[in-house]
């Protein structure tokens, strides 16, 4: 190692060991600070909740002890959490390059070759403004404004609920825009790399598909019910949504609806703990067509409605104090016109496409999706798309303060959008029925979490954390086979996540 | 090269941040602690189960540790901002190491059954900020009472009293309440909790528990749940136990078992109305109580 290489492991060291001894911050997480609770109470390492914190959550942000409406509060308490975290990260990812080899007046990059393409440096995840608690008692509200890392701020959490309605509590409701009523909950995971930070099976989309409105990781706008035990034990829920994925001025999948459902089961089984174990299903229709003015498709005129369900069973399985294991299972499917890539024609959300600006715009044009206009008829042998997914989430909590998380999602398709018969370019763009393992994934995800300090007034933690995402058939094209390869990417990142 | 020595670098800092935070884990660890929790009275026998101290020590630090702190004396690192002197309206987290409970079922002076332990661990207590910890299983609860007695050497050298014996709950009846009332009267429940129950009683600006602190007496028309439970048979216990540390004495002396359940349905009366005490409501209003008078 030269002297250079050894200065800035020398300074990382340092600067590790200097926030492992970092004393108490000042700040204070809105809840803890409210109850005078440590954080370790509500969340197995924050922000994943435990059972008690789920039980806070459930019964409106309120500990159910007749001081949880804010006149028993000082009247200096302000329930606003910060969050961010900088990091350190090094990413790598297989992409066609060019070789510059063979140059030619034609090719004035010369061949291409696909390479491993690697970064680092320090960067910054985006802020959080959590802001939550109750107005009065049994009706409380949670608002989340969030950036990306370059402060351009959306509302990821805006709802309002009441609680105990007739004094049960089997009898919840909300209103806004909220996470789905997910056992394992993607918003307060840990993990944090750009592949890792998410459950695949919560996002999955076969490759060409269109239909956006499914994932489960995604906030969505509705209305839910929740009921739950005393206890927290027996919990259901039943959400009415708006198809649209969480996108305001219904420009997307408007008039159309989707209903999540939800139940789980907690079982006392003495030393090891609560286990629970629970199933979900959700079901609805999106629009595939949207008029259109000149050829233009009209935001908000969504109709076609077509159909697709996300159904699976969900585990959180506690063996013991210090390991539990976390498992939620999917089976997804995609109604053929989706699966066609309908469904999305309006999309101006950043999600990679673009508005298509007249008629049916072939699949192969790049970043534009088409509108099943009046007329349009399905290629011959398209049908829906299905597929399986399944994610496991193992965690070993050494004590409140330091846990080691492993998590690892499988998403496999068992039915292409384009089956036999099928003879138009696929989403590739390469002609005929797509391959069966088009679009399969695998994520594996370590990481390592240490909190310096547990304390009801602020939070840190030292996150390590390593990933590896493959997906069959999305890498760069291979130039000999003109075969979409295996895309592959890593990712190795080291975080300070603090909120206060 | 350079590729390589960057991670290796980086890992070279995430294996000091483990030992670091091994090395901090043996901080709460002590040869005293030790021989505590190895010691008979460091378990628990609850509805069939044995709670082992040794198991709750990782639900302790998650849970109780803020509050209770790690010596178990209440001085968890929220202890003073729940102090009534400068928070008015809660209350000191529960010393452990006195051996002194409010809730038992057990006679005022006594050591609290493990059962009593439990049951409050899965109630919480009211209008303070112990929660309700009924998400725990019972055995993790069983293993929390083993845990909390460890603390205290009363426990080394004492059994829990003897439970006090309850008699079956009879008929509510005008006869009752008003029976209740005079027991109300004659033992001067007023004094604290004011002849309307609205703890605005001549003594009750003067209260302080066993440790000098300022606290206050029960207000039955506020709503709020009795901190030891909200059953009629709790209210029973209440006062014919007492709340050991605080001014509220055992009547046990003073009330018969069948005059204290007359007192418990004119407590009723004075409660905020709600779905369950319905019925006192009605005969207090039919009879026409009036607030005690204790200078008649």
């Amino acid at each position: 190692m030269t002297s250079p290489r050894r200065h800035f492991a020398g300074c990382l060291l340092v600067v590790l060991l200097a926030l492992a001894v970092v004393p108490k911050a000042n700040a204070i997480p809105a809840f803890a600070r409210k109850y005078g609770l440590r954080c370790s109470a509500c969340h197995e390492t924050w922000p994943i909740l435990n059972n008690f914190g789920l039980k806070f959550r459930d019964n409106g942000y309120q500990l159910m002890n007749d001081r949880d409406a804010p006149i028993w509060q000082n009247p200096s308490y302000w329930p606003v959490t910060f969050r961010i975290t900088p990091i350190w990260h090094r990413v790598s990812a297989n992409t066609e390059v060019d070789t510059y080899t063979g140059v030619t007046a034609a090719a004035p990059y010369g061949a291409s070759a696909v390479k491993s393409v690697e970064s680092s440096g320090f960067d910054l995840s985006g802020l959080d403004f959590h802001t939550g608690g109750t107005l009065e008692k049994n009706i409380s509200f949670y608002v989340l404004p969030s950036s990306d890392p370059t402060a351009a701020f959306h509302f990821e959490t805006v709802m309002a609920r009441f609680d105990n309605i007739l004094g049960t509590s089997w009898l919840n409701l909300k209103m806004g825009r909220f996470e789905l009523n997910n056992l394992l909950s993607e918003k307060r995971m840990v993990g944090l790399t750009a592949q890792g930070g998410i459950y695949q099976t919560y996002h999955y989309i076969p490759v060409g598909d269109a239909n956006i409105f499914g994932q489960m990781g995604d906030n969505q706008l509705g209305l839910e019910y929740l009921g739950h035990s005393y206890n927290d034990r027996t919990r259901v829920s039943a959400s009415l949504l708006s198809s649209n994925d969480g996108n305001v001025n219904l420009i997307m999948g408007s008039n159309s609806y989707s209903t999540f459902l939800t139940f789980d089961q907690g079982i006392d089984t003495g030393k090891l703990g609560v286990q629970r174990i629970g199933a979900y299903y959700w079901g609805g229709e999106a629009a595939t067509y949207y008029r259109t003015s000149a050829g233009v498709a009209i935001p908000g005129s969504g109709i076609g409605n077509k159909g697709f369900y996300r159904v699976g069973f969900t585990g959180q399985l506690y063996l013991g104090p210090h390991f539990d294991l976390n498992v939620v299972t999917q089976h997804g499917s995609d109604n053929a016109w989706f699966g066609q890539g309908y469904g999305n024609a309006v999309n101006t959300n950043g999600n990679g496409a673009t508005t298509c600006t007249a008629g049916i715009a072939p699949l192969t044009t790049s970043g534009c999706l088409p509108n099943n206009t009046p007329g349009t008829v399905l290629p011959v042998g398209s049908r829906a798309a299905i597929w399986n997914g399944y994610t496991f989430e193992a965690r070993y909590v050494f004590n409140p303060q330091m846990i080691f998380i492993a998590h690892y999602d499988a998403e496999r398709m068992s039915q292409q959008a384009n089956g036999p018969g099928y003879t138009g370019l696929g989403p590739t763009g390469i002609a005929g029925p797509s391959p069966s393992s088009l679009g399969n994934i695998n994520l594996w995800d370590v990481l390592f979490r240490y909190n310096p300090f547990m304390s009801s007034r602020a939070g840190m933690a030292i996150q390590p954390e390593f990933t590896v995402f493959q997906q069959t058939g999305t890498g760069p094209t291979n130039p000999v086979t003109g075969l979409g390869t295996t895309e592959h990417s890593s990712e190795l990142l080291i975080a300070l996540d603090f909120a206060f | 090269m350079r590729k390589e020595s960057i991670p290796v670098s980086a890992l070279i800092g995430v294996i000091a941040v483990i030992a670091l935070s091994i090395a901090s884990r043996a901080q709460v660890t002590t040869v005293q602690e030790q021989q505590w929790l190895n010691s008979p009275a460091a378990t628990s026998h609850v509805h069939g189960l044995t709670g082992d101290a040794q198991r709750a020590a990782m639900n302790y630090r998650r849970y109780c540790v803020g509050c209770h702190g790690d010596l178990g004396d209440g001085n968890g690192e929220v202890a003073p901002w729940l102090d009534p002197t400068v928070s008015p309206g809660n209350f000191r987290p529960r010393d452990f190491t006195l051996g002194v409970f409010k809730c038992r079922s057990t006679p005022t002076g006594t050591l609290p059954t493990d059962e009593d332990l439990f049951d409050t661990i899965g109630r919480g207590l009211d209008r303070s900020n112990m929660p309700i910890w009924n998400q725990l299983t019972n055995q993790e609860r069983a293993d929390l009472v083993a845990w909390v007695k460890h603390y205290s050497p009363r426990w080394q050298s004492e059994k829990p009293g003897t439970p006090i014996q309850i008699p079956p709950e009879p008929q509510i009846t005008p006869d009752r309440v008003k029976a209740g009332q005079d027991v109300f009267n004659r033992v001067q429940c007023w004094k604290c909790h004011g002849v309307q129950g609205m703890a605005n009683g001549p003594s009750a600006s003067t209260l302080q528990d066993d440790l000098g602190r300022t606290i206050a007496p029960y207000n039955f028309t506020a709503g709020d749940r009795p901190k030891c439970g909200k059953t009629d048979a709790d209210l029973y216990k209440i006062f014919m136990t007492g709340l050991d540390g605080t001014p509220m004495p055992s009547f046990v002396d003073n009330i018969k078992p069948d005059e204290a359940w007359d007192l418990v349905f004119y407590l009723r009366s004075l409660e905020h109305p709600n779905k369950n005490n319905a019925k006192e409501h009605e005969i207090a209003r039919q009879l026409g109580l009036k607030p005690v008078n204790p200078n008649p």
